[in-house]
């Protein structure tokens, strides 16, 4: 690979909370339009990588390149005018506004999102739903909802993190199939799971992250052959 | 001539004017105090201050410089909203991580030092402001004579509160507040800049404080205290009401404003602390308020 496709590049980022040093180290790259999976252990590391990259954790160091420029010491309202949307684990749906206000919420970065018209018709539910308290929604709901609300930004960068947690196998499939459709208009997408049937189909590459680094890199075609890898860390 | 409950109507009707008044200046302070309080997390006691120098900015404004009314309607809220993006920057930004209580130690100190400065220059007697000539006069209902400057400030502060309402509830400004006071690192992460929010936040918080001063200022006379005396039942108002709710700042405000005004009619000993009687029996009922949710 060049470094010309080069999108996003972690170098030897350390994080903080306070006084706890959660990530030592982390390095790894994603290239335009790839789709990469952060697979792990709970407490591994891995959703404070996605919080570093946005600068929602303490003191960062190292370096973090998005597109060609350093964000380490942005603030994070910089960093996602850049192009990144970020779906965080929790979900973060706002009970103060409405669906479609949380599906407005977050301002256009760049030209070329999704318009609100493909969004509804990508999630026919939030449409039915899109008068109603935002935390009113189902999980479901919400899980899409707070996948759809950083479609329309023209952010290409995903942050997703552990968007299959705790929901229905249909609606697991559903999002299966949107990051599907994401991947075929160039999105470039990171995906942090704990779930790793719903990762490796999807996922160009994996990487293992174990104590707040990089254990392993596994692409997608050295599945059989680094089986025993994923079986030492994941247990699958 | 007709009662009510034994009452003549007049003192009724004068009283119920002079409670909506009264009540007006609750909700266009209180709100202010919600807003401030849903972003900054600070409980500010700077505000009777604000208030009080939203007052003199139009008394100022009138002796040196000669610049009437309507002007310091503009002017007045406009500087007093500068002043406080000046405190907000240059002080309260550094204490949003730590607890209330720094917040509220440091405005309230403020409200000291501005008090005390004016009083030194002013003296605490009050400075008299003349209403404008559009203002001066009644209105005559038949059943009652209502004062054209009351009858103004009510109609002003009612289009102040539903228009803070409205931008913070319907428009996509509103949104992004909403959102902020909700939860404003995930907001930040998604390329809204919260900060400068926050501290434009503050700067109309102020705004609207100064803004009710140069309301008051024709209706009581301009005084270094005159914020003070209003604040306490402010917050009692805002504590009825529920911290950071904005409806509820403005409908607490207006119905205690007339709950204390009738007060004066059916029981006047009472009237000074009716407030503070519902206060008490509504952090029994609903601790959070009339209006607050429970966290």
């Amino acid at each position: 690979m060049t470094s010309a496709t080069e999108y996003l590049r972690v170098s030897d980022l350390h994080a903080f909370y306070g006084e706890s040093h959660v990530l030592h180290g982390m390095d790894f790259t994603v290239n335009r339009g790839e789709c990469i999976s952060l697979l792990g252990r709970n407490g591994a590391g891995r959703t404070t990588t996605l919080r570093a990259i946005l600068g929602l954790t303490g003191r960062r160091t190292g370096s973090i390149m998005l597109n060609g420029r350093e964000v380490i010491n942005m603030a994070s309202h910089r960093i996602a005018q850049l192009g990144v949307g970020y779906c965080p684990e929790e979900r973060g749906i706002y009970s103060s506004l409405s669906c479609e206000e949380n599906l407005l919420l977050p301002p256009q970065v760049a030209s070329g999102g999704l318009s609100l018209d493909e969004i509804y018709a990508m999630f026919p539910n939030l449409w039915e739903r899109r008068n109603s308290q935002g935390t009113r929604l189902s999980g479901g709901e919400q899980q899409m909802l707070a996948m759809a609300r950083i479609l329309r930004t023209g952010a290409r960068l995903l942050l997703l993190d552990e968007i299959s947690e705790g929901l229905a196998p249909v609606i697991v499939q559903k999002l299966g199939e949107v990051i599907r459709k994401l991947k075929e208009r160039d999105y470039t997408i990171v995906l942090v799971e704990q779930n790793f049937r719903f990762a490796a189909p999807l996922a160009d590459r994996m990487y293992i992250v174990e104590h707040g680094q990089i254990a392993a890199e596994v692409a997608q075609g050295e599945l059989a052959t680094k089986q025993h890898l994923l079986q030492e860390y994941l247990g699958v | 001539m007709s009662e009510i409950f034994g009452i003549p109507i007049q003192a009724f009707m004068g009283q119920l004017m002079l409670g909506l008044v009264n009540g007006s200046f609750y909700a266009m302070l209180s709100l202010g105090l919600a807003v401030i309080f849903g972003m900054l997390n600070i409980i500010n006691f700077t505000h009777g201050a604000l208030y009080m120098v939203g007052a003199f900015g139009a008394w100022l404004g009138l002796t040196y410089l000669e610049l009437g009314y309507w002007q310091a309607l503009l002017l007045s809220p406009i500087c007093v909203g500068i002043f406080g993006i000046v405190i907000e920057r240059s002080m309260l930004q550094w204490l949003y991580k730590l607890d209330h209580l720094y917040g509220l130690l440091l405005t309230f100190g403020l409200a000291l030092v501005l008090e005390g400065l004016f009083t030194n220059i002013f003296g605490v007697s009050g400075q008299p402001y003349s209403i404008p000539d559009e203002l001066s006069g009644a209105f005559n209902l038949g059943f009652m004579f209502l004062p054209k400057y009351r009858a103004w400030v009510i109609v002003a502060s009612l289009v102040v509160c539903f228009v803070t309402w409205f931008v913070i509830e319907k428009t996509q400004l509103g949104a992004y507040l909403r959102a902020a006071t909700e939860n404003p690192k995930l907001t930040q992460a998604f390329g809204i800049n919260v900060p400068l929010m926050v501290m434009l936040t503050y700067g109309f918080g102020a705004a609207l404080a100064g803004f009710a001063g140069v309301l008051a200022a024709p209706a009581i006379q301009v005084s270094p205290l005159m914020g003070s005396n209003l604040i306490i039942v402010v917050f009692a108002v805002v504590v009825i009401g529920g911290m950071g709710s904005i409806l509820g700042s403005i409908l607490t405000g207006i119905g205690l404003g007339v709950i204390e005004g009738l007060t004066k009619v059916f029981y006047a000993e009472a009237s000074s602390t009716v407030v503070f009687i519902i206060m008490a029996i509504v952090l029994m009922i609903r601790p959070a308020g009339l209006f607050g949710k429970e966290k």
